[in-house]
């Protein structure tokens, strides 16, 4: 009785042996298993069997039926991979072609150089104040101890719009002080803030241009001294320029609104034309400090006597062009895409000092 | 301000080098420009002397020469034709780098004879043009010696930047006092002039001035000097004066310069010949002319201090001397003025004369009134003895304002600005060593600021010449830091809009730019007729005149600039100021952007677009978002400036008043202004006009996340509409008909042409059903739909296409 099984499961394992197609396959699974197969028809033939021999018979019936279900989803899996490779297969393309493009936007490196300032001073406690780049006398000059016929006011070059009616005429401001004025007479102290923006003077040639950027430091409080505006500059140096040593160097000089007033340079190396940004043996020029000047206290009504505090200025330019590699001055204001290109940074690349105060990259390096 | 080593010598004790003087003037506030030490560069190059000078056998212009050079002879090819025997030269041996070629000389073979040096021109060592033959130094010159020396280029000459606060540097021995109050030197005593008077001047003085005008010259005096013979001044005094790049004239005018250059005192000579009757020292009128000394005439203004005589204006106060009484070689009797100028109205007559000079220069700055008497009786002293003849008695006009009041330093307050303790007696010793008369007092010390000064007026000013003496580099840093507290946002509202905005338009694909906040008038009309008050009085230029009244003036120049590089398809941006009027309320913060040319490249997967309108909008809506503003309720309007395309530009507005922003085509005739070709496409979005959100914490919480369990539903309708109908209206009405249940409404067809009829359009959109309590059914869904075509229907008179 057990040859009969043998005889059909060796007839359905050439069969299934000789399926190159899953077409092929599914024809053997009917033979075997489909309502006229072979396995259905010995399933059937039990029902005229005794009951003790039905049992034995149906054992081996049915491990058959198993093992040929098997057989078949095992052969049906090697067909069917074999059919999706060759579908895939068919499906290459060329992937070193070129992805759909994009544009690329990014951020002028003054923006950004602003915004590292700002990360960098906010960590000191200053706030950001600002003021109209279409200035008074007042706040641009006399308020700041630039009295009328100052010879100060002759260093300014100074850009001037057409007098009014009083004959007092407005000015382009020459540098972000006036936005002390503003901050002090509008606001109580203890101040401690900076301001950014545009000023303008009337020079051009390869160091200037008639449009430009600084940044402005202003803290008055009662106890604030030479000492703590050091501190601050070294700090600020430090973490700009991403330094461990700075070695700054304070130069008295003159300004009408700081008194005691100092410039501070510093520490660089030269090589030929190459220059480097911290302990070295020369000095660089970076900006101007001071106290504030008591005239410039009091003409803004706060009390020389029981409030003090330093100033700073510095170019925006300056810093950017120092740590960014950035030769001429003048290519800021061009809007050369080539040069935006190739100094600009994503827009990505948010600075701050614990995320890192420099950016990553830039857009196309 | 440049002076020779030796010249400070004169006036400083001092073994200190050089480098350590530089340092000390630059650690005093004086900021060294530059050091020209040619002794240094010519340290090399000695004094030679030729002992024989033979033919050379190979070449018929060269010719070998023995030379002694103190220590040996050398041989020496030469080439020059004056190089003969028995004349003293300016030698180079192997190892020298010659200064003119930056050459180092080495041992050479000229034509077959050894050269073991090289005797130089003026050319070579960097001294002249001349170089017909080589340096014959005097004959009497020592051999072997410094050849710098023998050239008279041994002194270094330093040239220092002094601001405009300290007058008193502007002479030698000023940066003298300094030097020595900061511990470099000793000041030495300056010779007193023990000139007699031989006779009573003949001439008179008179200061003519009414009330206020008293201060423009509060101090005259002369002295008349006659029997002078005029010449050419001694060498000493010749050398000194080219050594700091002035020309010597003649004795008289060369020891007026050196006065101001060795005490700042400036001086005037006058030829007393020429002079018609006494001086008189007034202020000018209107159109009087004077003819200068640097051979310009001048037509004068009211107000300038002149000094006249009988024939008019000979002189302009502290600023320039007349031709017509200039001193000659003939000039027999001199008059030497020595005076005080008001500095402002000395700086106010330069300036509107456009008259630079030594001067001026120093009168504007502050010269010591102290220094009027003595230093005329000094440079008369000196006249006589260079130019002989005999000086009369002063005249002086006037008097010296009366010295400064005292100031007081008190004990504390070095240390509570400077941050540093300076002991009260090294302070007293400082202020002293500068020329205060200062003494202790119960608060501290009492403090007389010296005549020289003029920049003394309160105790923060003696605060800064203790710490400046005593070195600004012994103040210790101290950490700056916040107090206890995390750092605050440091950005106000319009500070972070800015901010936003550009980093969301970066992130675009625009670029940004920073262009000038001033244009030209003929980009600038084409935007906007700026008033006259933003029109600068003294542009640097025409092109930078105006004010500009949008970014956009100089942005779409700089475009221009891009594409005629061969960039044809980019997008700029810039965020800044826009101005209106000069007020600070004129001033406007502005977002604005462009894009010409085509989306992108050509590329084999996506086909370039060319930039349009609706590109423009999504930068304005991006800047817009980015900057905090409501952009689900804004309102677009069919209109903007006249800038834009007519029909291809819109508005969106924060109700019907507030427009935040423009986009859309520029128009065709602005963009040929610009030379622009092909499509350009630009926004602008108002910053400053956004308004502000109302509460510091307000709205930071978001509403509780209730997704609902059921099915949202989406259904298209298809609508004819007449052309003109907006799709804002459509949009608008749609979304309005089931306020409920309707999520959201999508434009996503709009079609003209066959198929409908002339002057309709079909417009497409999907309305997406949210169902909150429970899934939609069939019936429902139709009602909601019928409700949308109705609400359409009633704001567009528009019907579902069938």
């Amino acid at each position: 009785m057990s040859n009969d099984l043998d005889d059909v499961r060796f007839a359905i394992a050439s069969a299934l042996a000789q399926a190159e197609t899953l077409d092929a396959l599914e024809a053997v699974r009917v033979d075997a298993l489909g309502r006229k197969g072979s396995i259905t028809a010995l399933m059937k033939d039990m029902t005229a069997l005794a009951p003790d021999e039905r049992k034995a018979r149906g054992q081996a019936v049915n491990a058959l039926k198993d093992d040929i279900a098997a057989a078949l989803d095992a052969r049906k899996a090697v067909l069917e991979a074999g059919a999706l490779d060759a579908k895939l297969a068919a499906e290459r393309i060329d992937v070193t072609a070129t992805a759909r493009p994009e544009q690329a936007g990014a951020l002028h490196p003054i923006s950004q150089t602003m915004d590292e300032l700002c990360a960098i001073f906010a960590e000191m406690g200053f706030t950001l104040a600002e003021g109209p780049d279409i200035e008074d006398d007042f706040h641009n000059f006399t308020a700041l101890n630039i009295p009328p016929e100052h010879p100060a006011r002759q260093m300014h070059d100074t850009f001037y719009l057409p007098a009014d009616a009083a004959g007092t005429r407005k000015v382009l401001r020459t540098h972000t002080s006036p936005v002390q004025i503003r901050t002090m007479m509008s606001k109580k102290p203890p101040h401690r803030v900076i301001a950014m923006g545009r000023t303008y003077r009337n020079d051009s040639d390869m160091t200037h241009t008639p449009m430009f950027h600084q940044i402005e430091g202003l803290v008055i409080d009662k106890a604030t001294h030479m000492g703590h505006l050091k501190g601050c500059l070294i700090q600020f140096l430090a973490a700009f320029f991403e330094l461990d040593d700075v070695p700054i160097r304070l130069r008295p000089s003159y300004f009408p609104f700081t008194e005691p007033s100092c410039e501070v340079d510093i520490g660089c190396s030269r090589k030929g034309s190459e220059l480097k940004i911290g302990a070295g043996d020369d000095w660089l020029e970076i900006l101007g400090a001071g106290m504030v000047h008591p005239n410039v206290l009091a003409n803004c009504g706060i009390d020389p006597t029981e409030y003090q505090g330093f100033a700073f200025g510095m170019g925006i330019e300056r810093l950017a062009m120092l740590k960014y590699g950035i030769a001429d001055l003048r290519t800021f204001f061009e809007a050369d895409l080539r040069w935006l290109r190739h100094y600009g940074f994503a827009a990505l690349d948010v600075p701050s000092l614990a995320f890192g105060a420099s950016p990553t990259g830039g857009t196309g390096r | 301000m440049k002076f020779t080593l030796a010249w400070l010598k004169e006036h400083l004790e001092t073994d200190r080098s050089l480098d350590d003087l530089s340092n000390g003037l630059t650690s005093l506030g004086i900021e060294v420009e530059g050091i020209e030490d040619r002794a240094k560069a010519l340290a090399p190059f000695i004094v030679g002397h030729v002992v024989s000078a033979e033919q050379h056998p190979n070449a018929d212009r060269l010719r070998v020469c023995m030379v002694d050079t103190g220590a040996e002879t050398i041989q020496v090819v030469c080439g020059a034709p004056n190089a003969r025997k028995d004349i003293k030269v300016v030698l180079a041996r192997p190892g020298a780098v010659i200064p003119a070629s930056g050459v180092e000389l080495k041992k050479g073979t000229i034509r077959n004879v050894e050269s073991q040096g090289m005797m130089c021109s003026a050319r070579e060592l960097g001294l002249g043009e001349d170089h017909d033959g080589i340096i014959e130094l005097p004959l009497d010159t020592k051999v072997g010696s410094p050849a710098a020396a023998a050239l008279g280029l041994g002194d270094p000459v330093i040239d220092v930047s002094v601001t405009p606060n300290r007058g008193d540097w502007l002479g030698v021995r000023g940066l003298a006092r300094e030097l020595a109050a900061g511990g470099y030197g000793t000041l030495k005593p300056l010779k007193e002039s023990k000139l007699a008077a031989g006779f009573k001047s003949p001439l008179g003085v008179t200061l003519d001035f009414a009330g206020e005008a008293a201060n423009a010259c509060p101090l005259f005096a002369i002295r008349v000097i006659r029997g002078v013979k005029n010449g050419p001044s001694p060498a000493w005094l010749q050398d000194r004066l080219r050594a700091v790049g002035l020309r010597p004239i003649s004795a008289l005018v060369d020891v007026t310069n050196l006065f101001a250059l060795d005490l700042c005192r400036p001086l005037h000579v006058f030829d007393a010949g020429k002079l018609k009757g006494d001086l008189v020292v007034r202020l000018s009128r209107d159109g009087e002319t004077l003819a200068a000394l640097n051979g310009k005439t001048y037509t004068l203004a009211d107000g300038m201090t002149v000094i006249a005589d009988g024939s008019g204006v000979l002189s302009l106060g502290g600023v320039m001397g007349g031709e017509s009484t200039g001193c000659t070689e003939e000039t027999t009797t001199v008059v030497l003025e020595s005076a005080l100028f008001d500095p402002i109205r000395t700086a106010t007559t330069g300036r509107q004369l456009a008259i630079d000079s030594d001067a001026r220069y120093r009168f504007e700055r502050w010269v010591d009134p102290a220094s009027t008497l003595p230093g005329l009786d000094a440079a008369a002293q000196l006249i006589v003895e260079l130019c002989g003849g005999e000086a009369s008695e002063p005249v002086v006009a006037g008097a010296a304002p009366a010295p400064k009041a005292a100031i007081t330093l008190r004990a504390d307050r070095v240390r509570q600005l400077g941050g540093i303790d300076i002991a009260v007696h090294d302070s007293l010793r400082i202020l002293t060593a500068l020329g205060f008369g200062a003494e202790r007092s119960t608060e501290g010390l009492r403090c007389v600021p010296p005549s020289w000064r003029n920049d003394v007026h309160q105790e923060a000013d003696l605060v800064e010449d203790v710490l400046r003496v005593n070195g600004y580099d012994k103040i210790t840093p101290v950490p700056f830091t916040l107090d206890g507290a995390l750092p605050q946002p440091v950005l106000s509202a319009t500070q972070r809009r800015s901010r936003d905005a550009k980093r969301a338009l970066a992130a675009r694909g625009l670029m940004e730019a920073v262009t000038f906040s001033f244009a030209d008038e003929p980009h600038t009309a084409l935007f906007a007729a700026q008033p006259e008050s933003l029109r600068l009085a003294n542009p640097i230029s025409a092109d930078l005149s105006v004010m500009r009244p949008s970014p956009l003036v100089n942005l779409l120049a700089g475009a221009a600039r891009n594409v005629a590089r061969g960039f044809a398809d980019h997008g700029l941006f810039e965020v800044g100021p826009a101005y209106r009027d000069d007020t600070a309320a004129g001033q406007m913060l502005v977002a604005s952007g462009l894009r010409v040319g085509d989306s992108g490249p050509r590329h084999w997967l996506a086909k370039p677009r060319g930039a349009d309108a609706f590109d423009a909008k999504a930068d304005a809506m991006a800047a817009l978002a980015a900057a905090g503003a409501p952009v689900g309720s804004l309102q677009i309007t069919a209109d903007a400036p006249a800038w834009f395309h007519p029909g291809r530009s819109g508005t969106l507005r924060l109700g019907p008043k507030t427009a935040l922003a423009h986009f859309g085509e520029l128009h065709p005739s602005v963009a040929r202004a610009y030379d622009l070709k092909g499509p350009v496409v630009v926004f602008e979005v108002y910053l400053n006009l956004i308004p502000e959100a109302k509460a510091k914490n307000a709205g930071r919480a978001r509403p509780a996340f209730a997704p609902s369990p059921f099915q949202a539903v989406e259904r298209d309708f298809a609508f004819l509409l007449d052309a003109s109908v907006s799709a804002e209206t459509l949009l608008r009405a749609a979304r309005g008909a089931d306020k409920a249940l309707i999520e959201d409404v999508s434009l996503f067809d709009v079609y003209e042409g066959k198929g409908v009829e002339p002057g309709k359009k079909s417009v497409a959109i999907c309305v997406r059903l949210q169902p909150q309590t429970a899934t939609l059914t069939e019936p429902e869904i139709e009602a909601v739909s019928q409700k949308v075509v109705a609400a359409v229907a009633k704001a567009t008179g528009g019907s579902l296409r069938s």
